[in-house]
């Protein structure tokens, strides 16, 4: 009898009800698309906040900027040669140095012994070098590897600075094995078993069957790896700040000092006290963003297309 | 053709002593890291060394109290950012895939978790400090925020997309509406997931300095206010590692062995709740 009375009552309530349901649904939805949003802003902003502040070293030199030799902000000349060279000397070496290792954990793990304590312990430990700071890389590297690569440079006769490139390439070597390491492990194992079982059905060797069908089937996934560790070695700030040595000149040798893009932002940022100065440093980081950005993304690229196949 | 197997075997035998060979020795490196750093600082450590503040220069002791506040301070506070974002934007990407705007956003966090520190330090520098004036914690607990999101949006939306989508649909199909059935029955389903997620990111920024050298700065003071400059962990290791004062490396010294059991701690949380829910992260 209510209802018949009364309809609308009844029905508002419910509508009421499911309104304010409806009111949060669309809330929430509208909140989660927003925070997606956030993130393409994020990087936006950063993009246009390196590009805006580095403006006025761009207009004022031109593409010279990346081959000026001499870097020199007492007398305003800004040239990022010699910060070019040192990341790239100090990245290409310690990815020398970190392939073989990488390299040869993803294909233990993966293929030797992918079960068992012993495999866990070492998948640890890769983990755990992942897990330790760079300023304790750094800091070790100060006490214990300069003190050791200066010995080393004593015996080849060059003059003993002990910091350097070498030293910083050393570290960075270290901390930059498990990225490549630990991607290398779960491709080694999508290695589909059919064919390495055919490989030993027809009678090859465990290394044959490495090298001749798990290291093709690999190849471009694992050279993903290295471009992703690569990109890690060029953006590592810390442990590099502290052990390169910090010089404005181009490196000699790998034994002399020098200075990575990134080094020289965390140097001498605080201490750039006129535009052109501050605007020079803010180019090399848009510099490293750009490339790091590139590399990364390839290297994601070469990942999906390997898991997607 | 004996001879020759005989050979085959041999080359793969050394070849398989190779990769032993390298594989197990990068654990010579870390051991003697980890064995250093406890030696030099876990000598360091006691009460004194955590409630008081760094001695003047060449005066023995001193404590680090500043440091462990502020590190506390704006984890937590970069928490309360990222965490909420990273999990709301994670929620989306696994939800809606094939949108325009999830290729977009997952595109954007490939590159955040490519962009150096060091960058994110310079960028906040110019939203936070330069219009605000000062060095504060706030910018760094917002850089250290930035670094965390990639790895807690990347660690829901892979725990989310692991569910089965009967789970949700059983729900929807008993009018729940959708806030309520990701509220209450998927992000409870992942928790484990996302939980393994947030601890790993804040392994990773409670050790990051980069971003901090022009946002918190560092101060000699123990304070929680976010308008003002604040010291961390990491960053105190780093001023006092690089001052020529061997008083000042002691400290320093205790501080990366704080830091390291940490950060230690943190991977091992982690690794106990991947193993305890069987998630692969």
């Amino acid at each position: 009898m209510f209802c018949i009375r009364n309809p609308k009552f009844v029905e508002n309530k419910r509508l009421k009800l499911s309104n304010s349901q409806l009111k949060w649904e669309i809330l929430f939805k509208r909140i989660l698309i927003a925070m997606s949003i956030l993130l393409v802003l994020i990087i936006l902003g950063v993009l246009a906040t390196l590009i805006i502040e580095s403006m006025p070293s761009i207009k004022a030199l031109g593409f010279g900027y990346l081959w000026g030799k001499v870097w020199d902000p007492v007398q305003n000349i800004y040239g990022a040669y010699p910060f070019l060279i040192g990341t790239l000397l100090t990245s290409f070496i310690a990815l020398i140095i970190s392939v073989p290792f990488s390299y040869a954990i993803a294909i233990y793990l993966g293929e030797y012994n992918p079960k068992g304590w012993l495999s866990d312990l070492l998948k640890n430990t890769v983990e755990l070098i992942a897990a330790v700071p760079s300023i304790i890389y750094g800091f070790w590297g100060l006490f214990v590897l300069v003190p050791m690569v200066r010995e080393l440079e004593m015996k080849f006769h060059v003059l003993p600075y002990g910091i350097g490139i070498l030293t910083a390439s050393l570290i960075l070597a270290i901390m930059i094995i498990p990225y490549g390491a630990s991607l290398g492990i779960s491709l080694i194992r999508m290695v589909p078993s059919p064919l390495k079982e055919g490989a030993y059905a027809l009678g090859a060797t465990r290394f044959e069957v490495i090298r001749s069908v798990i290291m093709p089937y690999t190849r471009s996934g694992l050279f993903a790896g290295v471009l992703l560790s690569l990109g890690r070695a060029l953006g590592e700030t810390m442990a590099v700040t502290m052990l390169i040595g910090n010089t404005s000149t181009i490196p000699s040798s790998i034994f002399a000092p020098g200075n990575t893009m990134a080094s020289v932002i965390a140097n001498e940022f605080t201490e750039a006290d006129h535009t052109e100065y501050l605007s020079a440093l803010i180019e090399l980081g848009l510099v490293l963003f750009f490339v790091t950005v590139v590399i990364n993304l390839i290297g994601k690229r070469i990942i999906t297309r390997f898991t997607n196949n | 053709m004996e001879a020759r197997i005989g050979m085959r075997n041999i080359k793969s035998n050394i070849f398989k002593g190779i990769i032993v060979f390298f594989a197990f020795l990068i654990t010579v490196p870390l051991v003697i890291i980890l064995l250093y750093i406890i030696k030099q600082g876990a000598g360091q450590v006691n009460w004194k060394f955590l409630t008081g503040t760094p001695a003047p220069v060449g005066e023995a002791g001193g404590g680090i109290a500043n440091a462990l506040v502020g590190s506390f301070v704006m984890v937590m506070t970069a928490s309360v950012v990222a965490i909420p974002v990273g999990m709301a934007a994670g929620v989306y990407l696994s939800e809606n895939p094939r949108t325009k705007l999830a290729y977009y956003s997952s595109l954007c966090v490939d590159i955040l978790q490519g962009v150096p520190s060091i960058v994110v330090g310079i960028v906040v520098y110019f939203w936070l400090v330069k219009p605000l004036g000062t060095f504060s914690a706030l910018s760094g607990s917002i850089a250290l925020a930035i670094m965390m999101l990639p790895i807690v949006i990347r660690s829901t939306e892979q725990t989310l997309k692991l569910l089965p989508d009967s789970l949700k649909e059983a729900a929807l199909s008993l009018g729940v509406p959708y806030h309520r059935v990701i509220l209450k029955v998927t992000i409870p389903c992942g928790f484990a997931g996302i939980l393994s997620g947030i601890t790993l990111s804040i392994a990773r920024v409670i050790g990051e300095t980069a971003p901090l050298l022009f946002t918190a700065f560092g101060s000699p003071f123990v304070s929680a206010a976010l308008g003002k400059p604040m010291e961390s962990l990491p960053h105190l290791i780093f001023t006092y590692a690089t001052s020529p004062y061997d008083d000042w490396h002691n400290l320093a010294w205790g501080a990366s062995f704080i830091l390291l059991m940490f950060v230690l701690t943190l991977n091992i949380i982690t690794k106990v709740i991947t193993r305890k829910w069987k998630i692969q992260l």
